[in-house]
């Protein structure tokens, strides 16, 4: 079959032996076989440590878990600084988990949480940080101060751990370039390997905004009095 | 000038930078890999504690770790690592560990192999990946420092420091740090056997073989687990826990031939032995309630429909043995310290005598977690002068050399070669003849090693120069596994000669290799009582 790769120096055709494998075997063949210079990430090659992660004929994909395919073009995730072909940098994340306070940042040692607790921030912190979300996210096309998905969900599963004395710092400091931004548009949880849905944890942060007294910005710009107002009769 | 380099991204790593942290300590983390990736987060099974003394208790634990070990472990170890396991799962469950809950509050826990009572903490079976991934927030938390995609070539013991030289593999340059006290953290070495392992295939002890000719001592490198329980076409592992839940063991005919829970060395031989034989070997798990499977072990159902097209919940999973574990290392002492001053040793790539011959499931989060916490506790603020020397002169050599060499061999294919030898020949079954088989190939691959050069000429991001760098490695590391492998004459836990088949009470000990002017030397301990 016919691959064709999106290398630093342009976009590249290789032909492989290859049927039944997954996108990183294939990559480790070219590399072996045909182009010892191609670049990509290699790590657990079983979907859980989401060093992998590649764009796939326009969408991100993990490429120990996708099965390659005849015609594919395979490239580096987007809005990442690409270091070479497949490689993009990621040590970004750790700038926005340390802005938004992604951690656990006052820890009330004597509360134990519950199952009820658990079963909350359960699915978030299954985020392998793979990027995915962040790649297809329309906002970055306009806002690349945007915290994106996978940020705001490593916030969503701090900002409800019941063993953080201090939830509302976090909350505050999604409000810029944060929850407010995000279009609602899902396309976060479509891509997500391990089936969160960053859309539903941004909602459930508006929520958490709304009961500290925020607003969406966008909606107080009318003045924040729209609406039938009974004292003008 | 740190005051102390930790060397590696995993659980370990980040452990001993937090409390380095705690005890205001100039710490920097280096390593070759990006944060959050390191193979820790393959952890799936738990890290066993003993919380209550309702049904359980320490002892329990202690006796169960010493006779999973065969009797090849530093008893006081054990124990203090047991007595301090419910402590470190308080200590990362403060860290935002998210472990898995009864309605009650209280941990939920689990029975591994081998162990007399459900005592491994969890989470579903992401258990290594939530305890990175929260030590990872911690350490941004902390503003420690974090470097990437570092790769160590060598250590410089000096009196007063550590010189340590990296590849830069951002740049391709060659770069030196210097600290007080460095702690190696750089994982195991079971990639050995690439393509029949559960680790990344990086995972080939390079930070081990940096140690080994910086003069430091290794020990008990013969000892690789074998995980019974990994999907037949790729290796990737499916947890004990899937046992422990009640899965069961079969060949095509149905016919049950091992008792799922006993000791993984025993349980992976005896699999083995079937497909040595032309049999197919299954893991059934789907009499167990699909609902209490879909909530606990979510990842493995995921990982044998996508690995190898089949669902668990209504078929077997095929499986075979591979490589997941290596019990031996840089030998450390109780502090942690290795042989030569300064240099300290973590996790997988030490070799605290806590797992012996055989490691028993839940005891390696533990150990990770536990001793990394205990080694920086050793460490110490030091003032006085030091005199920085530039080290980097002998590393930029070999490193232009690989560059300027032409490539008459391909490593690739000479390192399937050595992986799928290693496997045959030091495998699960071992004998004189087979050792000494695939220790002529690796010698001959060793001189060879002078003709594999590199197609690729960039220096900024050259995987094809660190590929060789580790390949290199591999070779050494190979080397050594396979004479220690050679010079126990006995079987023992995970170590099983064909020619030696039973434990010989003259080789209760330790065996310390070290390597002098590039040649190895062999000496085994007193004898353990």
């Amino acid at each position: 079959m016919k691959v064709s790769i999106q290398k630093s120096e342009g976009l590249k055709s290789y032909d492989i032996p290859l049927e039944d494998t997954v996108v990183l075997e294939a990559l480790q063949y070219i590399k072996e076989n045909l182009d010892t210079s191609l670049c990509f990430q290699r790590g657990c090659k079983s979907e859980i440590c989401g060093c992998c992660a590649v764009m796939v004929d326009g969408k991100p994909v993990l490429a120990c878990g996708t099965k390659v395919a005849d015609g594919m073009t395979i490239q580096a995730l987007s809005y990442h600084e690409i270091k070479r072909d497949l490689i993009v940098s990621k040590e970004f994340s750790k700038d926005l988990f340390h802005k938004t306070q992604a951690y656990l940042e006052r820890c009330d040692e004597t509360t134990l949480s519950s199952k009820t607790d658990e079963k909350r921030i359960e699915l978030q912190s299954d985020c392998i940080l793979c990027h995915s979300c962040y790649s297809v996210c329309p906002v970055l096309e306009v806002n690349r101060d945007f915290l994106g998905p996978f940020a705001l969900t490593k916030v969503f599963r701090y900002a409800y751990e019941v063993k953080e004395k201090d939830q509302k710092t976090k909350i505050d400091l999604i409000q810029h370039n944060g929850i407010w931004d995000c279009t609602l548009c899902g396309e976060c949880a479509v891509v997500c390997p391990q089936g969160i849905s960053s859309k539903d944890d941004i909602i459930q942060l508006r929520i958490k905004s709304a009961t500290l007294g925020y607003s969406d910005p966008k909606l107080s710009s009318f003045g924040g009095d729209f609406g039938f107002d009974p004292s003008g009769f | 000038m740190y005051d102390l380099i930790i060397i590696g991204s995993g659980a370990s790593a980040l452990s001993a930078a937090l409390e380095a942290k705690k005890q205001n300590l100039d710490v920097v983390v280096i390593s070759k890999l990006r944060s959050f990736e390191s193979g820790s987060c393959m952890a799936q099974g738990g890290i066993n504690a003993v919380l209550n003394d309702k049904n359980d208790s320490v002892e329990k634990h202690i006796t169960d770790t010493i006779k999973s070990a065969h009797d090849l472990a530093d008893v006081q170890m054990i124990e203090s690592m047991c007595k301090g396991a419910k402590e470190t799962i308080e200590w990362l469950s403060n860290k935002g560990v998210g472990f898995s809950k009864e309605e009650d509050g209280t941990f939920s826990q689990r029975k591994l192999g081998a162990a007399s009572h459900s005592r491994a903490c969890y989470a579903q079976d992401f258990s290594g990946l939530k305890i990175l991934q929260a030590l990872s927030d911690s350490c941004i938390k902390e503003e420690i420092v974090m470097l990437e995609e570092y790769f160590l070539l060598s250590l410089y013991p000096q009196k007063t420091h550590i010189s340590a030289t990296f590849l830069d593999i951002s740049s391709g340059e060659v770069v030196q740090f210097d600290a007080r006290n460095t702690i190696l953290a750089t994982g195991g070495y079971a990639s050995i056997y690439r393509g029949f392992s559960s680790n990344r295939d990086d995972s080939v002890g390079s930070g081990i073989v940096s140690a080994l000719k910086a003069g430091v001592n290794l020990s008990d490198l013969e000892f690789v687990q074998f995980h019974p329980t990994t999907l037949k076409k790729s290796s990737i592992l499916i947890s004990e826990s899937a046992r422990g839940a009640g899965g069961i063991i079969y060949n095509q005919n149905k016919e049950r031939f091992v008792d799922e829970l006993l000791m993984r060395d025993i349980v992976s031989r005896e699999i083995f032995k079937q497909i040595q034989s032309g049999n197919e070997v299954f893991l059934d798990i789907t009499h167990i309630d699909h609902e209490f499977l879909e909530e606990n072990l979510p990842q493995e159902i995921k990982l044998a429909r996508v690995y190898e097209g089949i669902n668990p919940l209504l078929e077997p999973i095929p499986i075979k043995p591979s490589a997941h574990y290596t019990m031996g290392g840089i030998d450390v002492d109780n502090k942690m310290q290795s042989c030569v001053e300064r240099i300290y040793a973590i996790g997988e790539c030490a070799n605290a005598k806590v797992h012996g011959a055989n490691r028993l499931g839940g005891n390696s989060l533990l150990e990770v977690v536990y001793f990394a916490r205990k080694c920086v506790k050793n460490i110490h603020k030091e003032s006085g002068d030091v005199a920085i020397e530039d080290k980097t002169v002998e590393d930029k050599r070999v490193i232009e050399n690989i560059f300027a060499q032409k490539k008459r061999v391909d490593f690739y294919q000479v390192r399937q070669k050595l992986a799928c030898e290693m496997f045959e020949k030091c495998g699960i079954f071992r004998d004189e003849k087979g050792l000494k088989e695939v220790l002529a190939s690796v010698q001959m691959m060793k001189e060879e090693i002078s003709h594999m050069g590199i197609d690729d000429k960039s220096r900024a991001y050259n995987t094809e120069l660190v590929e060789l760098l580790e390949f290199s490695n591999m070779l050494e590391l190979s080397y050594a596994v396979i004479c220690a492998a050679l010079l126990r004459l006995e079987s023992r836990g995970a170590h099983f000669r064909e020619d030696f088949p039973q434990e010989r009470a003259q080789y209760q000990k330790h065996q310390i290799i070290h390597q002098k002017n590039g040649i190895l030397y062999s000496t085994f301990g007193e004898i353990l009582s």
